[in-house]
């Protein structure tokens, strides 16, 4: 009885928190089931998982940026020189290991530099990572000229193209790096230190906590999750592309709104961004099945993101 | 019957409001006369705050009229409330930081020709408004750079801008020394020879016996009384106020402070910082309450700030247990072990969207995880169930959000997450700050038994009551420097304000 009446108190502190956003992804579901046959099929839902993985890691990393009340507009470049650092490991003849652990070093290196000009030199994250946008985006050109390179290392690719026991291996990393994420900022200090430093700076510094370092190593790890994105893209795409990933930070910001994640900081958690992740995948799964046109794609996405956050801010306004 | 006759500008009656289920009001009433200052008291909770947003338009009352001269008065929104001439000084500051004085006082009524802001005209009315109330500011001032207490001012002068026929005050002085109370008094007493009616709040009873008129005592949602300010005595109020006898303001000692021989925990030696302050010297031993007071600007909370490593020392030594320490930053003074409550619980104390639970083990973390950084919630729960029940915490749940408790209830909060830390040394800046009397007492018996337990407990306060009846010996600052350490015996109001305006002989 008392685990039962537990397993609904669970049950509800579930719906009370993601309620909205996961009918809004129920509702989309229905609907593209009923206008189109295929899209309810477990093969489908593979696809949509697997077009979702890249955007899907980059948003994990962007939740803990905007849980601090900061922003990173960095990743989309950073996905791009992922790619490029993982292409020009296999030119120099590394082997797969170090070109894996290099490339998503750099991620980390990128991050870091984001980091330090917004917590060292007192920047706003903003105005930081619209610059390094820019700059990212120019050194992936760097080695090539502006040209794309091809990846031909087969356990690269495989990343993209193989399974394991039956399920794409994209979709092992978005689990994988889901769970490392979620418990991360649930059951830690860490996470902890996180959500109070995006509750409130000023509190978090006189309780001791060592603002400007958690701040890095949070863009640090933006900066991996791009990276990480990277690698699924790049080996997706058989190549490294300098146009990688553009205007990919929109999709990863969209996708932590929408699970409810507060760009005032303080609130947000990784199952919410992952159903936010969900519904822009369902959504362009789901309009590309019907044929509609890109540009009424863009239109009905921004609606439905609009649409989304509004419900959700307007039912826990009702709550206080 | 205290209030009689036909002059009454503002009448309230058979007001109810019902937020859900919760019943914030029932059965108020009220009668305003002009020219007269009417104090609403009751503890936090008491619905004073609902009462006052009804009057502002911020909430409609669930039953119930107002009569405001004679009119039926239903504002629906601030700007309604200003139209039918009531203004409202909110306890919550509403400036904007980035903005002049002037550009703040005369929001949104700025004097203007085709829709362009005329910049000399603004400053003139403003400057002119600014001198007649007497304000120690500049107009010209970014209010960014304020003192608080300053901030206050320009608050009330935002509100006295409009020709109102009622102002409400809601804790005017709460940030205000001595000195700046007795500005805002002196415009309190020309709105009265003007007619004006004064709605007035506050939980400092000197205060209210000393302006005004007429008292309205709530408690719970309801009318109590309401008197006449002849015909009634603190200790009365009080009673009336909370329901039950409170002959003591302030706990005795149980124990006695420690002797002036035994080795001080904290000695603090030449301490300066810039122009905030110099050659700051004074020592604490285990166990003692040190009372800190002097005016807004004496350089109290910028020392403590230094101590706390938030600020860095230009010159001095600091020294804990007979050793010379250097510490540059919160991290470092919590590990010598010194807990800070700062005077603003909600921009430096709380993370107000969090739980009370996580507001509780926010500092002692450490404490409540393992190895890896994971944390052990059965621990932390346990931790701060232990807390919300020692200090007596009202609180729905450990999940309730910290920032819908009252005042006392959130700064009880922020003690408990420095008590977790089992500090030896205590640092409390104005800890009773916009707290009601019930849970000052409580927080009182928390500060004596803390000392009895051997915290070194530095008391930064701006009420030289609070200072007295609490501290074993008085720190008394002027401008920046240490003009007095009084011992007991010299502790007396006039001794202590002789030093701290800087006229001592």
């Amino acid at each position: 009885m008392s685990d039962k009446s537990a397993a609904s108190a669970a049950f509800k502190q579930v719906m009370k928190q993601y309620g909205g956003i996961f009918l809004s992804l129920i509702v989309l579901c229905v609907i593209f089931s009923v206008t189109n046959g295929r899209f309810m099929s477990v093969a489908n839902f593979l696809n949509i998982l697997q077009q979702v993985s890249v955007i899907a890691i980059a948003a994990f990393g962007m939740t803990w940026v905007i849980l601090l009340g900061e922003i990173d507009l960095s990743i989309g470049s950073i996905i791009a020189v992922a790619g490029m650092v993982g292409a020009q490991c296999f030119a120099f003849g590394m082997s797969f290991v170090p070109a894996l652990i290099l490339t998503i070093a750099a991620g980390g290196l990128l991050g870091l530099a984001n980091g330090v000009l917004t917590a060292k030199f007192l920047l706003p994250s903003f105005i930081v990572t619209v610059a390094t946008m820019g700059i990212y985006r120019g050194m992936v050109s760097l080695p090539t000229n502006g040209a794309p390179a091809m990846i031909m290392e087969p356990s690269w690719t495989a990343i993209g193209t193989q399974s394991f026991i039956g399920i794409p291996i994209v979709i092992w990393v978005v689990a994988v790096l889901f769970l490392f994420n979620h418990i991360l900022l649930s059951k830690t200090k860490f996470g902890r230190r996180a959500y109070l430093t995006g509750g409130n700076r000023e509190a978090a510094l006189y309780s001791g906590i060592k603002v400007d370092r958690l701040k890095i190593i949070i863009f640090m790890i933006s900066g991996v999750m791009a990276a990480i994105s990277g690698v699924l893209l790049s080996s997706r795409l058989f190549s490294a592309q300098t146009n990688a990933g553009m205007s990919y930070e929109l999709d990863a910001i969209a996708a932590a709104v929408l699970g409810g994640t507060s760009l005032a900081g303080g609130v947000g958690t990784m199952i919410g961004t992952l159903i936010g992740a969900l519904i822009i995948g369902v959504l362009n799964n789901g309009m590309n099945m019907l044929s509609v046109p890109y540009f009424y794609q863009l239109i009905v996405k921004g609606l439905v993101i609009l649409v989304a956050v509004y419900l959700d801010v307007r039912s826990k306004r009702a709550k206080q | 019957m205290a209030i009689s006759g036909d002059n009454v500008i503002l009448e309230i009656s058979d007001m109810s409001k019902e937020f859900g289920a919760v019943k914030a009001l029932k059965s108020m009433q009220l009668k305003v006369r002009p020219g007269r200052v009417h104090t609403i008291l009751g503890e936090n909770g008491a619905g004073k705050s609902t009462l006052m947003k009804i009057l502002a338009g911020v909430y409609q009352p669930t039953t119930g009229s107002i009569v405001l001269d004679g009119q039926p008065y239903a504002p629906t929104n601030p700007q309604d409330a200003a139209k039918a001439g009531l203004t409202i000084v909110f306890q919550e500051l509403s400036l904007c930081n980035n903005m002049t004085v002037a550009e703040n006082i005369l929001a949104t009524r700025e004097p203007s020709r085709g829709g362009f802001i005329n910049d000399k005209a603004l400053v003139r009315k403003a400057a002119e408004l600014v001198k007649e109330l007497g304000l120690p500011v500049s107009v010209t001032d970014q209010v960014g750079d304020l003192s608080i207490a300053q901030r206050q001012l320009v608050e009330i002068a935002k509100g006295l801008s409009i020709d109102a026929k009622v102002v409400i005050l809601d804790e005017p002085t709460s940030s205000l020394s001595d000195s700046e109370a007795e500005i805002l008094f002196q415009i309190i007493g020309r709105l009265k020879e003007k007619g004006v009616a004064i709605i007035y709040i506050s939980h400092r009873m000197e205060e209210i016996m000393r302006l005004s008129d007429d008292i309205t005592v709530v408690r719970d949602g309801s009318y109590i009384t309401t008197r006449d300010k002849t015909e009634v005595t603190i200790a009365e109020l009080i009673a009336l106020m909370v329901g039950r006898d409170m002959n003591e303001i302030y706990p005795p000692r149980d124990v006695a402070a420690p002797a002036m021989t035994e080795a001080p925990v904290l000695a603090v030696n030449g301490l300066s910082r810039g122009e905030e302050f110099e050659n700051v010297s004074f020592d604490i031993r285990p166990g003692e309450i040190l009372g800190f007071f002097g005016l807004i600007g004496s350089g109290r909370s910028e020392v403590m700030n230094t101590l706390f490593g938030m600020a860095h020392a230009s010159a001095g030594t600091v020294a804990i247990d007979g050793a010379q320490v250097k510490i540059t930053s919160p991290v470092e003074a919590i590990e010598r072990r010194i807990g800070f409550v700062t005077e603003n619980r909600k921009e430096e104390g709380l993370v107000l969207s969090h739980s009370v639970e996580s507001n509780i083990s926010m500092v002692a973390l450490d404490g409540f995880s393992s190895l890896f950084g994971f944390l052990k919630r059965k621990r932390e729960r346990d931790a701060a169930k232990a807390e919300v029940a020692r200090l007596t915490i009202k609180t729905a749940s450990l999940d309730t959000i910290a920032g819908s408790l009252s005042g006392g209830n959130q700064q009880k909060i922020v003690l408990a997450k420095w008590l977790l830390t089992k500090p030896k040394i205590l640092i409390l800046d104005e800890p009773t700050r916009g707290v009601d009397v019930g849970a000052k007492f409580e927080i009182y018996k928390i500060i004596r038994q803390l000392a009895a337990e051997g915290t070194a407990i530095l008391l930064v306060s701006s009420e030289l009551p609070e200072v007295i009846g609490m501290s074993d010996r008085v720190v008394v600052m002027s401008e920046g420097k240490v003009t007095a350490i009084a011992d007991p015996d010299q502790m007396t109001p006039e001794k202590i304000m002789h030093f701290a305006t800087g006229f001592a002989s």
